[in-house]
């Protein structure tokens, strides 16, 4: 166990272990508990592995001589309680110690307030006055700058829907009546794929987004050219959607 | 009875302290309404269970008073209990009964007025007093034989 | 149709104080209130139940195959997965524990003639069965079967997202199955609370009995929750009450306002702190079962009993206060509250699996299918629960949270504990309960293929979730890689599938073919191996003295009893000193000095 906490502070140029590799600091933070828990519970399935492996093989029957009745041995099982509660307690530690660094909420720059509806996402530049909606099988874009304290506020027009981005190892329900907010600094530029997670009804598949992170200035750009309400093509894809976001 | 009762009040104990643990980090009143109740769960029949463990022993009420009748443990809970010690009349059980398979069919039709149409509930309350009825009545003189 | 007064005579036998003349046939079968059939009807109900649920599952996975499925629609793939997850939760695994192995085995082991309550005990399965019925009702209207997920998360399980008649039938079900649950509870612990056979202390009591008595408090504390929330979410439905619902409170900005409506998130808390508790009534029994077989086959006694039951206890507390670990990216719950008392359910969990495998030390392991089974379990349960440790980490669980991560996590768990060591329990106790032994060569057939398909099945779904596919989805983007992982889970699927087709050739073999069981055929410990394959009315005729936790074993190997730390138990009715070791001197043996056959009382 102390192996794996060992392992927990070098974790940067450890493998992700299958997991997206992160664009932001925290999912950086969660990936390197993760490689952590990953390392710890390897160790363990591993040692236990071996030893139902080895107790199976080694104890098959040889003879129709009865074994000896043995029932009890409490020092052995004092320390096989004992020693899996300090595990756990270093492994709670760590985990505190992340969570408080993913769930921070810093001043932000920019803010994206970001709607989930039936079957579809809309981001909402609240200060920029710039709102992009897309229903299923029009995925919408959500642009984002490279390296700033992004504060997303997500909500939920109707049912609980799940907001997730593999490249961010992170994911937060959207749910109506409640705001959850969460903060992101993203380090690398590019476009990735989200998605809802929670099951929202006959569309849930098909209700996807994608994320572009860009530089801040091509963010300014982009807000600029976006900005003033909506163009004629979005108000249709709002009523396309049914008069679902008012 | 002493385990039995140490056990459920063992649940009470828990819970409550996990109620006012969870409250005092929380103050999520869902959660702690629930808890509580688990810690009630434990309590009433947990002192229900300590109450006749005492009297068995001779003790009136908990911890005071005292009968004449001191009835000792049950042959279950003593070690050295033989098979002999437990002679006598148990328990009575139904043979056979008829009214748990009106009741269950009472009970489906009654949900299915929900969902289906109330004239259902009908047919469901009906099948479900016939059951009670015959049910009692069928403990009545399953006592007199 | 009578009451029968039970005595209990000298020698410990159960004997009706008048025969019995009640209806054959059909009728027999409607108005029995023994024990041992209502624990098979129930069985065998939830049996069928599997095999259709499981139909469900090849449906899922063959609409998987491709990216863009056409298998089935959208639709029906939604009412799949509903339909796959609520039959496998609520009517298979559960019930053929606590209301089918634990309805037949409990009053067995404790030496009891019957269930506390034999008639609630009938009117148990007829609930049961009323509620498996409904809910496949759903197939059958407009509309469809319920097709917002076995968690019916709320607002979308009101009226407003799904107004079918299958919703409500779905709701109705849970509500009878609900009951059913709960008076079984209630027998359950009345039974072992008060039908002992003298002797039979509480820390004398199987492991079996003893995980069933903590999974009886489990579901009387779980149920209950369960039927309330489900009937306020009914009220939601029909009666227009905003319990959960958020429709008609959204504000002129288009969000919903909390002061005016509902609480979708009170569901969930509400669902949790029933489906958390519930988690651990599906595997509480199938530990149990384990607990029972490793012994038998080791030919030893359960290593750390007091530890197991101390675990048993445990896991049991703490599952009941975890139930938000499901509910981590709601942002509404206190993070690090559930997660450490998620993390804690390993230790006892560990204790569990260390005693298990110091029950195999040093035995004598024999290789029949129960066996083969439980070691089977060991290994599935062991991926499972240390993938548990990881969900039960907020971090972590933010990003694998309704992924395929999760869905192999607790198919791992479930599929671990249910169908592996619940069919350990199957092979274990058929022929107490038929007289006839299952074929073990198909039995390791069935093990191989199940093992191998298990693996072949989950590992894949691992490697999904972390690649970021979520859970319940019908259709999935080309492109990411995702579609050869999906093909490898279909394939062991099938495996599995396959597997229980041989399990059904074994058991048509065993009633074409049969070979006589005798009372006990595995050389086993408990009590119920004394009694007769199948027992008799009232279980048994006489009974053997019961000097420690395993009186059968006792009486037929009175030279072999418990060393209990380091010194040995007297043997059951001597004081001779057992030095351990295959030849040591055997003490004075109890024979059938301690049994007396019964005479009937007068």
């Amino acid at each position: 166990m102390a192996v794996a906490g060992g392992l927990l502070l070098a974790g940067c140029n450890l493998p992700t272990f299958g997991e997206t590799k992160p664009i932001t600091s925290q999912g950086q933070d969660s990936i390197k508990l993760w490689q952590g828990f990953f390392i710890a519970g390897a160790v363990v399935f591993l040692f236990v592995f071996c030893l139902i492996a080895w107790a199976s093989i080694r104890y098959r029957r040889r003879s129709h001589a009865i074994p000896r009745q043995t029932q009890y041995h409490t020092i052995l099982e004092i320390f096989y309680t004992v020693i899996p509660i300090v595990g756990v307690l270093i492994l709670f530690g760590f985990t505190f110690v992340t969570e408080n660094n993913v769930d921070a909420l810093p001043a932000p720059k920019v803010s994206v307030t970001v709607t989930a509806f039936q079957w579809g996402w809309r981001f909402h530049y609240a200060k920029q006055d710039v709102t992009v909606i897309g229903i299923e099988l029009q995925d919408p874009e959500m642009v984002l700058p490279q390296g700033e304290t992004v504060r997303i506020s997500l909500r939920s027009h109707d049912v609980v829907h799940g907001f997730y981005v593999p490249a961010f190892d992170f994911s937060r329900y959207a749910q109506p009546g409640i705001t959850n907010r969460f903060t992101l600094n993203l380090h690398t530029l590019g476009t990735y794929r989200g998605q809802c997670t929670q099951y929202c009804g006959l569309f849930h598949s098909l209700m996807r987004f994608r994320v572009r992170v860009v530089t801040p200035a091509q963010f300014a750009t982009w807000l600029r050219t976006h900005r003033s309400g909506g163009t004629t093509s979005r108000a249709s894809l709002t009523a396309s959607a049914g008069g679902a976001v008012r | 009875m002493k385990v039995e009762s140490t056990f459920l009040l063992g649940i009470a104990t828990f819970f409550g302290i996990i109620a006012i643990c969870y409250w005092f980090t929380s103050y999520e009143d869902g959660g702690t309404t629930m808890l509580v109740g688990v810690t009630a769960l434990g309590f009433l029949p947990g002192t229900y269970y300590y109450f006749w463990h005492r009297r068995f022993r001779g003790h009136k009420y908990f911890f005071w008073g005292r009968t004449d009748r001191v009835v000792g443990t049950r042959p279950e809970d003593r070690d050295d209990a033989t098979i002999q010690d437990g002679a006598g009349v148990i328990n009575s059980f139904p043979g056979s009964s008829v009214w748990p398979f009106v009741f269950g069919g009472g009970a489906f039709t009654l949900l299915l007025a929900f969902v289906f149409g109330v004239w259902l509930a009908a047919v469901g309350i009906s099948l479900i007093v016939t059951a009670l009825v015959g049910v009692t009545a069928e403990s009545r003189r399953g006592g007199n034989h | 149709m009578t009451d029968v007064i039970v005595p209990k005579v000298a020698g410990g036998a159960y004997a009706p104080v008048h025969e019995e003349h009640g209806p054959t046939g059909l009728m027999k079968w409607i108005t029995t209130t023994d024990h041992k059939v209502i624990g098979m009807s129930y069985m065998i109900t939830a049996v069928a139940l599997f095999y259709i649920a499981g139909l469900l599952a090849l449906g899922i996975r063959v609409q998987l195959t491709t990216p863009h499925g056409t298998f089935i629609s959208f639709q029906q793939y939604n009412e799949l997965f509903t339909m796959h997850g609520s039959i496998m939760m609520y009517l298979f695994a559960g019930p053929f524990a606590f209301g089918g192995l634990a309805n037949y085995i409990v009053p067995l082991q404790v030496g009891a003639p019957d269930m506390a309550f034999p008639r609630l005990n009938a009117l148990s399965y007829w609930l049961y069965l009323g509620g498996s019925i409904m809910m496949l009702m759903g197939f059958g209207v407009a509309g469809g079967s319920a097709d917002f997920g076995w968690v019916a998360y709320a607002p979308l399980s009101t009226s407003t997202y799904t107004p079918g008649l299958g919703e409500d039938l779905w709701i109705m079900a849970l509500v009878l199955t609900g009951f059913s649950a709960i008076f079984t509870g209630v027998n359950l612990v009345a039974t072992i609370f008060y039908l002992r056979a003298p002797g039979m202390t509480m820390f004398r009591m199987p492991i079996f009995t003893w995980n069933m008595l903590v999974t009886g408090i489990l579901i009387l504390i779980a149920f209950p929750v369960l039927t309330a929330a489900l009937v306020m979410l009914f009220c939601d439905r029909h009666f227009g009450t905003k319990i959960y619902s958020v429709t008609g409170c959204h504000t002129t900005a288009g969000i919903v306002d909390v002061h005016a409506c509902g609480s979708a998130v009170l569901w969930q808390n509400l669902f949790w702190f029933f489906g958390h508790p519930e988690v651990y009534i599906l595997a509480l029994p199938f530990f149990g079962i384990a607990t029972e077989i490793f012994p038998v086959f080791s030919r030893k006694p359960v290593f750390g009993y007091k530890g197991m039951v101390f675990a048993t206890m445990s896991i049991a507390a703490l599952s009941t206060g975890v139930w938000a670990h499901h509910m981590f990216t709601t942002g509404t719950v206190l993070l690090p509250f559930f997660s450490l008392m998620s993390l804690l359910i390993a230790v006892p969990t560990g204790i569990k699996f260390f005693n298990w495998i110091g029950t195999m030390w040093r035995g004598q392991l024999v290789y029949t299918t129960p066996m083969l089974m439980s070691i089977g379990f060991l290994f599935a349960f062991l991926m499972g629960g240390v993938t548990g440790v990881m969900l039960a980490s907020p971090p972590i669980d933010f990003f694998v949270h309704t992924t395929y991560f999760v869905v192999a996590h607790f198919h791992q768990v479930l599929f671990g504990t249910a169908v592996f060591a619940g069919f350990a329990g199957f092979y274990y106790w058929y022929p107490k309960m038929f007289g006839r032994m299952l074929n073990d060569r198909l039995g390791r057939v069935h093990f191989v293929l199940l093992f191998v398909g298990f693996w072949v099945t989950f590992i894949p779904q691992y490697v999904l979730g972390l690649h970021g596919m979520p859970r319940r989805v019908a259709s999935y983007p080309t492109g990411l890689g995702w579609q050869s992982w999906n093909i490898a889970s279909t394939i062991g699927a099938f495996m599995i599938a396959f597997s229980f087709v041989v399990l059904l050739v074994n058991v048509w073999v065993s009633w074409r073919y049969p070979v006589p069981a005798g009372d006990n055929p595995w050389d086993a410990h408990t009590l119920e191996w004394f009694t007769t394959s199948p027992p008799p009315h009232h279980n048994y005729t006489h009974l053997p003295q019961i000097r420690s936790e395993r009186p059968t074993w006792d009486y037929n190997h009175p030279d072999a009893p418990t060393i209990r730390h380091g010194r040995s138990q007297g043997p059951p009715n001597g004081h001779g000193p057992y030095t351990g070791g295959d030849g040591g001197p055997p003490g004075h043996g109890n024979g059938s000095a301690g049994v007396a056959r019964g005479v009937p009382a007068t």
